[in-house]
């Protein structure tokens, strides 16, 4: 059981500031997902928490403790590098053992550590191979391996299944769930780029935004669980980059704000999205946004002309070409016979409607989505 | 690998022809190049040509080797060997240490890193000649920088005569050749710990193994097959050594190596035929020792790689 926090963590890189004002707290027993596009210091950030980085300015605690000068070693974690860094001279089985060698443990405490890891992470019949004979995949479960034999406080993962095909990578991922869920209090720092990952893993996202150049941005755009993050992203960026295909964008001004919505002006039409509107001033600049899945396609109101479809089997999503925004507005459909050029109507729902003010912010969404437990 | 014993495919045959196409420029130049002169001193060898008249020499078979007055029957000979061997196995072992001292010193970050090793490299960059002469003048017993500052920290009474004295001749010579290869060895060295992936050592870092530890069972193993492959290079050209002794104890027999002995049968003495067969056994000296080296480090060689 250990709890990390950061406070005001800040990282430079010469003059280049990587990471700026990270506030977070990972809860004891918690999994907790950084993801972010490529280059948003995601790695950096771990590093920090592993220690094989200092912040430039801030407070990393553990348990309570400032940990700042504290080697890695001492931190009570482990960590499982993206290219898995594995000894290429040793066994698998040397591989786990050497990270325990030198703290004189107990007579067969190590073969017996290594036995049961080996066991869960079905590695006992190549204990004795090099990494070089081995798959992308049980490489990877050596790296776990030689975590989980350590019995750490905090597992820390960078990327881990990035180097995997799409098929193991599903396969892995569920491993990984289930290993958290059987090592009971442990937490699990563990970043990606994917959010499948961050999605189906995470108790707790962060979404981290590149900073490009501009350091008064705090480099979290959102911190919460996967669904608050789907259902009331709390900006443009977090909205944009949480859900695949990416969420609908319009621009507008408002025309009407009332008790239970906000009206917007889009090229002649009104738009209305059930958001709380406080603060937004009549022909401002805004963005409405909602997600293709919420788009109701064959439903009278709105028409466009279908630019593309792609189809995926058990549904399809159409791209439609209207006078509400220059791209095309992509919708999710069960109308897997719609033709190129077909003139189609479609709704877009006031109660899935998101409203970004001229700063990219989100105003609050009237419902509030359930989120699973 | 596994693979020697495979039926052999019309792509493996075709490979292999494209291979020997490939090489076959290399061996007619190393042919002509190393093959021919050594053919020729391998004859040379069992005649007793003069260097005044090569022409008229006459066959005398194995004489030059176990004659009466034969190489393995003549003890300054034997003494070269011995000299040569000595000289081998102390510079190689010493280089050796120190070049991994200094690698592992210049892998370690630092804003002068780049500059320490194009210094470095400068003792490696001199002719051998010129340093070594460089250092028989620092040396010089009354002149020397050297017995300048011994004598003036009252170190000593009056300068050595380092390169006379037969006590201090031999590792005088032995110290300036390690001072001139060890950059080589250290490069080599560090161009191994350059190949060790850092990733190794943050894991290592994140486990809390001490240092040693990771020097030992990380760094060591992942840098003995560069290290081992220098050792070959170092030795064979210890082997043979000649401008060092020759420079600075031209006629000391004290420091005669092989090839200052096989010089001077042939120079000295004007005897090609003798000289020859002295240089025919220095071959395959050096090649004796290169094979057993080789087979014994062969498995270390070929792990995992
Ligand atoms: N040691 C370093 N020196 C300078 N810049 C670095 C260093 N490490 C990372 N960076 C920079 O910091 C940024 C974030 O890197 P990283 O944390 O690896 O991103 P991510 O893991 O999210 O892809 C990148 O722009 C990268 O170039
Ligand atoms: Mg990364």
């Amino acid at each position: 059981m250990s709890q990390v926090e950061l406070v005001g963590i800040n990282k430079r890189f010469g003059e280049t500031t990587v990471i700026a004002d990270v506030n977070l707290t990972i809860a004891p027993g918690e999994f907790c997902v950084f993801i972010g596009p490529s280059g948003c210091g995601k790695s950096t950030l771990l590093r920090i928490i592993a220690g094989l980085e200092a912040p430039s300015s801030g407070e990393l605690r553990i348990d309570g403790v400032r940990v700042n000068e504290m080697e890695p070693a001492k931190r009570d974690i482990a960590m499982v590098f993206q290219s898995y860094a594995l000894y290429p001279h040793m066994t698998v089985f040397e591989n786990m053992a050497f990270g325990l060698r030198h703290l004189h443990l107990p007579k067969g405490e190590i073969d017996q550590r290594i036995e049961v890891a080996a066991q869960a992470l079905n590695l006992a019949t190549m204990l004795q191979r090099k990494p070089i004979a081995l798959s992308g995949g049980q490489r990877q479960r050596v790296a776990i391996g030689r975590a989980i034999v350590r019995k750490p406080k905090v597992f820390l993962f960078d990327e881990p299944l990035s180097n995997l095909d799409a098929a193991l990578r599903v396969k892995t991922r569920v491993e990984i769930a289930k290993l958290h869920r059987s090592l009971d209090g442990v937490s699990m720092v563990y970043v990606t780029h994917d959010q499948v990952e961050a999605m189906t893993l995470a108790d707790k996202i962060v979404l981290l935004r590149p900073l490009a150049g501009n350091p008064d941005l705090p480099s979290v755009a959102q911190v919460g669980h996967p669904l608050e993050l789907y259902h009331h992203p709390a900006n443009r960026f977090v909205a944009a980059f949480i859900g695949s295909p990416s969420m609908n964008f319009i621009e507008g001004a408002i025309s009407e704000v009332t008790a239970h919505d906000v009206t917007v002006n889009v090229a002649g039409q009104t738009l209305a999205a059930a958001v709380e509107g406080q603060g937004l001033q009549v022909g401002a600049k805004a963005t409405l946004g909602i997600r293709p899945e919420h788009v109701l396609v064959g439903k009278a109101g709105l028409t466009g002309t279908v630019a593309h479809m792609e189809h995926l089997g058990e549904h399809a999503y159409v791209h439609l070409d209207t006078a509400l925004s220059p791209q095309p507005l992509i919708a999710k459909t069960q109308l897997d016979a719609l033709k190129l050029g077909e003139r189609v109507q479609f709704s877009l729902p006031a109660t899935a409607m998101h409203l970004f003010d001229a700063n990219g912010q989100a105003m609050r969404r009237q419902q509030q989505e359930p989120l699973a437990a | 690998m596994s693979t020697a014993r495979e039926p052999v495919s019309v792509i493996g045959k075709q490979r292999r022809r494209q291979a020997w196409w490939l090489v076959l420029p290399t061996l007619l130049v190393l042919a002509a190049t190393a093959g021919w002169p050594l053919a020729r001193t391998i004859w040379f060898s069992l005649t007793d040509a003069q260097l005044q008249d090569l022409s008229a020499r006459q066959f005398v078979g194995l004489a030059n080797y176990i004659g009466e007055g034969g190489i393995l029957r003549d003890g300054e000979w034997w003494h070269a060997v011995g000299n040569t061997l000595l000289f081998s196995v102390s510079t190689v072992f010493l280089e050796t240490l120190i070049g991994l001292g200094v690698a592992l010193l210049l892998n370690t970050p630092s804003r002068v890193q780049g500059l320490l090793r194009a210094a470095v490299l400068v003792p490696w960059a001199i002719p051998t000649v010129v340093s070594a002469k460089m250092w028989s003048w620092m040396l010089h017993d009354q002149f020397g920088i050297i017995n300048a500052i011994l004598v003036g920290l009252h170190l000593v009474d009056r300068g050595l005569a380092f390169t006379a004295d037969p006590h201090l001749a031999f590792p005088t010579i032995i110290m300036v050749d390690v001072w001139k290869t060890t950059p080589f060895m250290a490069l080599l060295i560090l161009a191994a710990l350059q190949m060790v992936p850092g990733d190794c050592y943050e894991a290592a870092r994140v486990d809390g193994v001490p240092r040693w530890r990771v020097f030992r069972y990380i760094t060591l193993p992942l840098i003995m097959p560069g290290i081992l492959v220098a050792m070959i290079f170092r030795s064979l050209d210890a082997l043979r050594v000649f401008d060092v002794i020759y420079v600075m104890t031209s006629n000391s027999h004290v420091t005669k190596s092989m090839s200052v002995y096989v010089r001077e049968q042939l120079i000295d003495f004007q005897q090609v035929g003798y000289g020859s067969a002295a240089a025919t056994l220095l071959f395959f000296i050096i090649a004796l020792c290169t094979t057993l080296y080789m087979g014994l480090t062969r498995p270390r060689l070929d792990a995992d790689r």
